[in-house]
C-alpha cells in the first residue's frame, strides 16, 4: 500500500488488452473514409495498454489513498465534514432524477421541479429570507451573486456611489475575492478582544459610499457575533446591506434565522450544512436567498407553482440574469431535499445542539494543554493555537498537524484564521461519538507531550504515510502540471 | 536574530526599500518582508507604463504562506520590471536587497522625504521583532 502509485502510461504493456472483440462481420472501412482530414490525428494517442484487472486495481489502489469523512474523524474546521447519510444517496440514483436531461422541458419535468419548489420553501423558512435561488454552483459563487445582487439594487435606486464592502478580518478568504470580482473595493473592519466585530471601528468605516458588509455568524473563531443587531442598525442606519456568509450555518441550524438577525442576503452550503458529499473540488450548491425588497433582483429562472403544475419563470427584468447553465448542480439539491426531509425540523436543532456540544467538549478537553486565545463558550467549532509548543520546543502547528495523521485523523485547518497565530481550527461535526472526540483529544495531547520530549520526531512526522512532506515550494515554484513521455 | 537592513536605501513601515537614483526609484521588499513571508513562489510584476501613486497596491508577490500585497512606496510610472523573479522567485529569499521588482520614473522626486532612512528603518524592524518576540 505504502507506496508511489505509478501513473498507467508507465505500466502500459504494448498489445496488452481488457478486452477481446469478436471478428468483423462487415467490411472495414478506413477511417480517413469516415471523418474529415482535420479531424484526423497525424500522430498516435498512445493510450496505455493494460488488461482489466490492471486498471480495477490501478484506480482501487488511487481511492485507498484518499482520506474521506466515511473513513475516519475530519476535524477539519469551518469545512463541516460531518457524515452524509447514505439515503440521500439513494434518492439521488433514482432515475427520473439522474437521467433527466435539462433540455428535456419543464413538461417532462415535474417531479424535478417540484423537488426545486419545495426545497427553495424549505430553505426559505430554515433562513427566514423571503426568496431563494438554487442556482449557485458552491459558496464563493453563491457570495458573488449575492454581492451581484446587492449591486443591483444600489444601481436600480440610482445610488451609484457606494464603491466599498466592509468585510471584517476573521472572514474566510473568498468574501474579499467575491467583494473585489463583483467590482467593489474592500475595506477590513477589525474584531475586538472578544473577537466580535469591533463596533467603533465599524462606525468609524461605515458611510453612504460602503454598499453593505459580509459577515460569517458564527464567524471563523467559532463565536457568535454578540452584537449582530447592533452592526446590523449601524449598516443600515447609513443605507447599507448585510450580506450573510453561510459557511458556519451547521451551528444555527433552527435555533436562529439570518432573516431575523438583519441580513438582506444570504447564501448557504448544502454539501456542508445539509449534508452533501464534498471536499476535492465539488460538486457543491450555494443557494441564495434575500428578503422581500431584493427578490425582483435574483438570477433568472425560478420555479413557481400555478395550480399543480411547476414552471420556470423567466420573466423577471430586474433579475441578475443567469448565475449558472440550466438550474445548478441538480443532484446536490436532490441529497439537500431528502435530508432536511429525513432529519425535519426538530432534527435539523439537534444537529445544531449536537454539533456546538461536541465543539465545546472538546475544546473543554483541549484548552489545558494549547493556548485558547479567545476563552468563550463557543458555537460549532473553535480555534486553539500552537504558540506555546512553537515557542518551547520549536514545534510549530503545521507539526503537530502532520503528526495527527499518524494517529488516524485528517488534520484540522491550521494558519487560519489569521488573526490567530499558530492557529489550529477544530469543527468536529455532530456526526461523531464522544468515543471519537476523547480518542481525537488524546492523541492532540499526546502530541503535545511528543512536542517536549522529542521534539524530531513530530518536525519529522507524518511517519505512516507513503510520502511525509511534500516539497510544497518546490511544488510552487515549478509545478509538473501533466506527465509527459520521457523522450 | 535581526533582519538585514541595509545602508543607503529608503524604506517603508510596510517593508519595502527603495533606491533613489535622480528622479528613477529601484524598489524591492525587505529582508524583513521576505522572511515573514516565507518561500517566495510567484512574483507577479506590475505593468510597465502604469502610474502609481505613494500607497496604491503595487504588486503581489506570493509565497508558500500566501499572498502579499506591495504598496508603492513613491509616486511615479513604472519604467522597468525585473523579469528575471518571473522564472527565479526564489530571489527574493536569497538576496532581497539584490533583488529589485520594479523601477519608477518619480512623479515628485521630494516625497522621498517622507521615507524611513535605514537608521529608522532598523530602529522600527528591531522593535517590531521585539513586540513579536
Amino acid at each position: 500500500m505504502n507506496r508511489l502509485e505509478p501513473v498507467s502510461f508507465d505500466t502500459s504493456v504494448p498489445g496488452r488488452r481488457g478486452c477481446v472483440l469478436p471478428p468483423l462481420d462487415v467490411a472495414e472501412k478506413a477511417v480517413a473514409s469516415l471523418l474529415p482530414g482535420e479531424m484526423l490525428r497525424r500522430e498516435p494517442a498512445c493510450l496505455p495498454e493494460l488488461s482489466e484487472v490492471d486498471v480495477v486495481r490501478h484506480f482501487t489502489r488511487l481511492s485507498q489513498k484518499n482520506f474521506a469523512v466515511d473513513e475516519g474523524f475530519y476535524p477539519l474546521g469551518s469545512c463541516t465534514m460531518k457524515y452524509n447519510p447514505k439515503c440521500n444517496e439513494d434518492a439521488a440514483r433514482l432515475p427520473g432524477f439522474a437521467l433527466a436531461h435539462p433540455l428535456q422541458g419543464a413538461e417532462f419535468s415535474q417531479g424535478a421541479l417540484r423537488l426545486m419548489y419545495e426545497l427553495t420553501e424549505m430553505l426559505t423558512e430554515i433562513t427566514g429570507m423571503a426568496g431563494v435561488s438554487l442556482q449557485p454552483a458552491a459558496g464563493a459563487h453563491g457570495e458573488l451573486t449575492g454581492i451581484m445582487i446587492i449591486r443591483a439594487y444600489h444601481r436600480h435606486r440610482g445610488d451609484e456611489k457606494r464603491t466599498k464592502i466592509l468585510i471584517p478580518d476573521t472572514a474566510h478568504g473568498t468574501n474579499p475575492a467575491s467583494a473585489a470580482l463583483a467590482g467593489y473595493d474592500v475595506v477590513e473592519v477589525a474584531s475586538d478582544r472578544r473577537g466580535n466585530v469591533d463596533l467603533d471601528a465599524l462606525r468609524e468605516a461605515m458611510d453612504d459610499r460602503v454598499a453593505g458588509i459580509m459577515l460569517t455568524n458564527p464567524n471563523t473563531l467559532g463565536l457568535f457575533e454578540e452584537t449582530i443587531t447592533d452592526v446590523a442598525d449601524i449598516v443600515h442606519g447609513k443605507g447599507g446591506l448585510l450580506y450573510y456568509d453561510g459557511a458556519n450555518f451547521n451551528a444555527i441550524l433552527g435555533k436562529v434565522r439570518p432573516g431575523d438577525m438583519g441580513f438582506d442576503v444570504i447564501h448557504l452550503n448544502l454539501h456542508k450544512s445539509f449534508s452533501t458529499p464534498h471536499g476535492g473540488g465539488g460538486p457543491g450548491s450555494g443557494p441564495v436567498g434575500v428578503g422581500e425588497t431584493l427578490l425582483p433582483f435574483l438570477p433568472v429562472p425560478l420555479v413557481r407553482k400555478c395550480g399543480d403544475r411547476y414552471e420556470f419563470d423567466e420573466d423577471r427584468p430586474l433579475s441578475v440574469g443567469k448565475v449558472r447553465s440550466f438550474y445548478g448542480n441538480f443532484g446536490v439539491l436532490v441529497r439537500a431535499y431528502a435530508y432536511i426531509l429525513s432529519m425535519g425540523a426538530e432534527g435539523l436543532r439537534e444537529v445544531a445542539h449536537n454539533a456546538v456540544l461536541n465543539a465545546n467538549y472538546l475544546m473543554a478537553l483541549l484548552k489545558e494543554r494549547f493556548l485558547l486565545p479567545y476563552d468563550r463558550t463557543c458555537k460549532h467549532e473553535f480555534v486553539l493555537s500552537g504558540k506555546r509548543q512553537h515557542d518551547s520546543g520549536g514545534v510549530s502547528t503545521l507539526d503537530m498537524a502532520k503528526a495527527l495523521m499518524d494517529y488516524g485523523f485528517h488534520p484540522p485547518t491550521i494558519y487560519f484564521p489569521l488573526v490567530v497565530e499558530e492557529a489550529m481550527m477544530i469543527e468536529p461535526t455532530e456526526t461523531e461519538g464522544k468515543e471519537t472526540l476523547d480518542v481525537f483529544a488524546k492523541a492532540l495531547c499526546s502530541i503535545a507531550d511528543e512536542a517536549e520530549k522529542n521534539p524530531e520526531g513530530v518536525k519529522t512526522a507524518p511517519h505512516s504515510t507513503f510520502v511525509a512532506r511534500p516539497d510544497e515550494t518546490a511544488a510552487a515554484r515549478k509545478p509538473v502540471l501533466r506527465w509527459r513521455r520521457e523522450e | 536574530m535581526m533582519a538585514k537592513v541595509q545602508e543607503g536605501l529608503f524604506y517603508t513601515e510596510t517593508h519595502e526599500w527603495v533606491r533613489v537614483e535622480g528622479r528613477k526609484a529601484w524598489i524591492g521588499v525587505t529582508d524583513f518582508a521576505q522572511h515573514a513571508m516565507g518561500d517566495v513562489v510567484y512574483v507577479e510584476l506590475p505593468e510597465v507604463g502604469r502610474t502609481v501613486s505613494k500607497g496604491d497596491d503595487f504588486c503581489v508577490v506570493e509565497s508558500v504562506k500566501g499572498a502579499n500585497d506591495v504598496y508603492a512606496p513613491l509616486s511615479g510610472k513604472v519604467v522597468e520590471v525585473n523579469d528575471a523573479l518571473e522564472d527565479s522567485p526564489e530571489r527574493v529569499n536569497e538576496d532581497a536587497y539584490g533583488s529589485w521588482i520594479a523601477i519608477l520614473e518619480l512623479s515628485d522626486p521630494s516625497e522621498s522625504a517622507q521615507l524611513l532612512t535605514w537608521e529608522a528603518y532598523r530602529t522600527f524592524v528591531a522593535e517590531t521583532e521585539r513586540k513579536e518576540g
